[in-house]
């Protein structure tokens, strides 16, 4: 009798291992499943096919209804977007997973100031779109920046960052400025140095406890994106330290920097997002992706009281792509879901919905913002401003630390002079020697 | 009867399959003497097989794990480190021999990260430790709901890095926050705590000491726990004061605990990485725009990720193991002297 349990308690122990096991592989197995391989993998819906999306921030697909819309065309796709918040964190990423040929997502959104890497180090890793569309809807200058040199494109353009400034009318008028949009426009044309004059005289009459503008590198990267020339030249030589375009928005970024007039907050850091809330700034660079972000930060507190001008200069700031990486599985469906996206169409159903502007111009003379976006910022020409800052913008070329070496820039240069009270030859220096490191020279 | 057993045993001790029986089962059988002696010398092979596999089959899945994601990655980070190796690039390594460390004793920035490491360390682990150890002695009392104590001394070290470290940049926020608010309460200047040299380093310190206090002071209770309490009683007869006690009884029957905890919160401070990223928001990599909070785990990240230098930051990872082995070489050391003196 005894030897019998003994017996059947082993062959228990046995089964119950054997049950852990083919758990643990089961589990294994539909992790995999989940990963890599997408078809028939349990969704039971007779060759439906899961295209997945990676992006960073707020692209707004989703936003706008816009995988709900496709989904309904295309009943056999599904769509999951997977979202990563800051681009610091989302492209290296990508760029490991690229090169491991796994694990990367149906589609890939890339943010211009990586697009040159991409197109530099990682081309093959990329469909050559250029076959698969009508190139000619795109800007000109969008489709150079995703264009290898043997002209295979590898991301169609989403959106671009044409210029502006969002300003608050009701603390302009309490500082006894100019509050027309017009007539602002008029008196800073030409040139971002007029733009801090006006700051100057802001600040003589300033609202207690509110500064003219948000930060010292948000008037460098606007001014910048203004330029002709910026950190390379065409063909991938570093230029940055003598950069005309560079220099020029140094030298705004230090005016604005060494005086009182800007609340020195760090871009998209918690405390920026509170000074849009709670109105402690007058003025902030507004390419139109930040039209969503101050109606998102600023709220209802905001309501009315921002309107839009023309910027200094014609400008462009940010925009992004979509690619897909050869490593996708749904090359055919994943190509035909970034057409239908960046196609002038739905371009103008995000522009609609968050302001992000369209990088294909035909769509400009379609372009309607909600009517509540309208009402948010007194009414402004929107659509007019940012088109005709978006027809002007000067073609420019990016290099593959283009990132790196504005982060050098902005937040070691600009905020050791405008936070620690350094001297601009210092900020230029200690940015000079942080570049130096990111080059590895 | 015996024969259908066999059956089941064999396939089951052969497989490994059945753990915690095969022990019992072999020592049973050498408790009966011989059993059977046509199969016994098949059997005790197997037996004597068994023991003397089984527990290296009962302990390898941690060190298969451990090979599979410790050794290999740390060996790999290795041969990275001797090559030039971009993030954007990783097929193409070229032999860099020790160019890469070369490049580290040389740059301003390594050393600067590894002089925050070490002040950061020092004002964040110091001030922990002593707090923990007041705090544990002050819960080694009889308190009323002292269990309520004890969670909610937890409860730091249970909440995310991320979370917590959000609140403190607010708490920290040169304009509206609450710290300099309370500041401006007694006359003092707003400090702008993330830019300030010593500044930010204090409130970096101060995010670590909040979330670990809890936790050493809890192993710290379990170990005064642990101290017999006729101890205290014949100092008490000595005529110790509550202090006398503390200094001359808990002090020492904690020295154990006390070089435990140091050592764990010296590795942990030599990798802190989580709180002073997160405390700098956008470029938190960066540590500041003088790199006033730059730790090496930061300077590790900024390098290979940020920049795309993945040689270099291997280097930096290796170079911080290796100061990790010297402080460990030195806790050793200092811990045979004590004993020694003891």
């Amino acid at each position: 009798m005894r030897t019998s349990t003994r017996g059947s308690r082993r062959l228990m122990a046995l089964a119950a291992v054997a049950a852990l096991t083919t758990g643990l592989l089961a589990g294994c197995a539909e992790d995999s499943d989940d990963g890599s391989t997408n078809e028939g993998g349990g969704n039971g819906g007779g060759g439906r096919t899961t295209l997945t999306v990676g992006t960073f921030g707020t692209f707004g697909y989703k936003q706008a209804g816009l995988y709900d819309e496709y989904m309904k065309l295309n009943p056999d796709i599904t769509i999951k977007e997977n979202v990563t918040t800051r681009t610091d964190v989302y492209w290296p990423k990508v760029l490991t997973r690229l090169q491991a040929g796994a694990g990367t997502d149906d589609i890939q959104a890339i943010e211009v100031m990586n697009i040159t890497e991409a197109v530099q180090t990682q081309a093959d890793k990329f469909v050559d779109l250029g076959k698969e569309v009508d190139k000619s809807q795109w800007l000109d200058w969008k489709n150079a920046q995703a264009t290898t040199e043997d002209g295979k494109l590898i991301g169609l353009g989403t959106d671009i960052g044409p210029m502006a400034i969002c300003y608050r009318k009701d603390l302009f008028e309490k500082a006894g400025l100019e509050t027309d949009r017009a007539k602002l426009a008029e008196q800073w044309k030409g040139d971002w140095g007029k733009y801090v004059d006006l700051g100057k005289q802001y600040m003589k009459k300033a609202p207690s406890g509110t500064k003219f503008v948000d930060s010292a590198s948000s008037v460098y990267n606007a001014a910048l994106g203004g330029g002709t020339e910026r950190y390379y030249e065409k063909d991938g030589t570093v230029v940055w330290d003598e950069s005309d375009g560079v220099k020029k928005a140094w030298d705004v970024a230090m005016e604005v920097a060494t005086s009182d007039m800007s609340a020195k907050l760090k871009q998209f850091d918690k405390p920026w997002d509170q000074g849009y809330a709670n109105g402690t700034f007058a003025t902030v660079a507004c390419p139109a992706w930040m039209i969503g972000y101050i109606l998102e930060k600023s709220g209802d507190s905001g309501k009315g009281k921002w309107d839009v001008a023309a910027a200094p200069t014609a400008a462009n700031w940010g925009g992004s792509f979509l690619g897909v990486p050869t490593a996708s599985k749904h090359q055919k469906e994943a190509i035909a879901l970034a057409k239908w996206l960046t196609a002038p169409e739905q371009q103008a159903k995000v522009f609609a919905k968050q302001a992000s502007f369209p990088s294909t111009p035909s769509a400009y003379s379609t372009l309607k913002p909600a009517a509540a976006t309208t009402e948010y910022f007194s009414n402004a020409p929107i659509t007019q401003i940012f088109s005709d800052s978006a027809k002007t913008i000067p073609t420019q070329y990016f290099g593959i630390k283009d990132q790196a070496i504005n982060t050098a820039l902005t937040d070691i240069g600009i905020l050791q002079v405008e936070q620690k009270g350094k001297s601009p030859d210092q900020g230029w220096d200690a940015a000079a020697k942080e570049i130096k490191d990111v080059l590895g020279q | 009867m015996s024969s259908p057993k066999q059956a089941l045993a064999q396939p089951a001790s052969s497989a490994d399959a059945a753990p915690g029986e095969q022990p019992g089962a072999a020592g049973r059988a050498h408790g009966r003497g011989t059993p059977d002696p046509g199969r016994s010398s098949w059997r005790s092979r197997l037996y004597r097989w068994d023991m003397k596999a089984s527990p290296y089959a009962f302990i390898s899945p941690f060190f298969i794990v451990f090979g599979a994601f410790s050794l290999v990655p740390l060996l790999y980070t290795a041969w990275y480190s001797l090559h030039n190796v971009q993030l954007a690039n990783l097929d193409s390594q070229t032999w860099a021999g020790l160019d890469n460390y070369r490049n580290l004793l040389s740059s301003d920035f390594f050393w600067n990260s590894l002089w925050v490491t070490f002040t950061v360390g020092v004002i964040s682990t110091v001030p922990q430790l002593l707090m923990a150890l007041g705090l544990a002695h002050l819960l080694n009392y009889k308190l009323r709901g002292s269990t309520v104590w004890r969670v909610v001394m937890l409860t730091p070290y249970a909440t995310s890095v991320a979370a917590a470290t959000l609140v403190f940049v607010l708490l920290y926020s040169w304009d509206g926050g609450m710290i300099n608010w309370i500041l401006d309460f007694f006359g003092i200047d707003p400090v702008n705590w993330r830019e300030s040299d010593w500044g930010s380093k204090f409130a970096v310190s101060s995010i670590v000491i909040w979330r670990w206090t809890g936790y050493n002071a809890l192993i710290y209770l379990a170990a005064m726990q642990a101290i017999p309490s006729d101890l205290y009683e014949s100092a008490s007869l000595d005529g110790a004061n509550r202090w006398q006690q503390f200094r001359h009884v808990t002090i020492p029957q904690l020295r154990p605990t006390i070089l435990f905890t140091v050592v764990v919160s010296t590795i942990g401070a030599t990798q802190l990485f989580g709180e002073p990223l997160l405390f700098g928001g956008v470029s938190g990599s960066k540590g500041g725009s003088e790199h006033q909070y730059q730790t090496l785990g930061l300077y590790m990240y900024d390098q290979g990720w940020i920049i795309g230098n993945l040689g270099k930051a291997s280097a930096i990872a290796w170079t911080m193991f290796l100061i990790l082995l010297i402080i460990g070489v030195i806790q050793m050391l200092i811990s045979r002297r004590l004993r020694k003196s003891q």
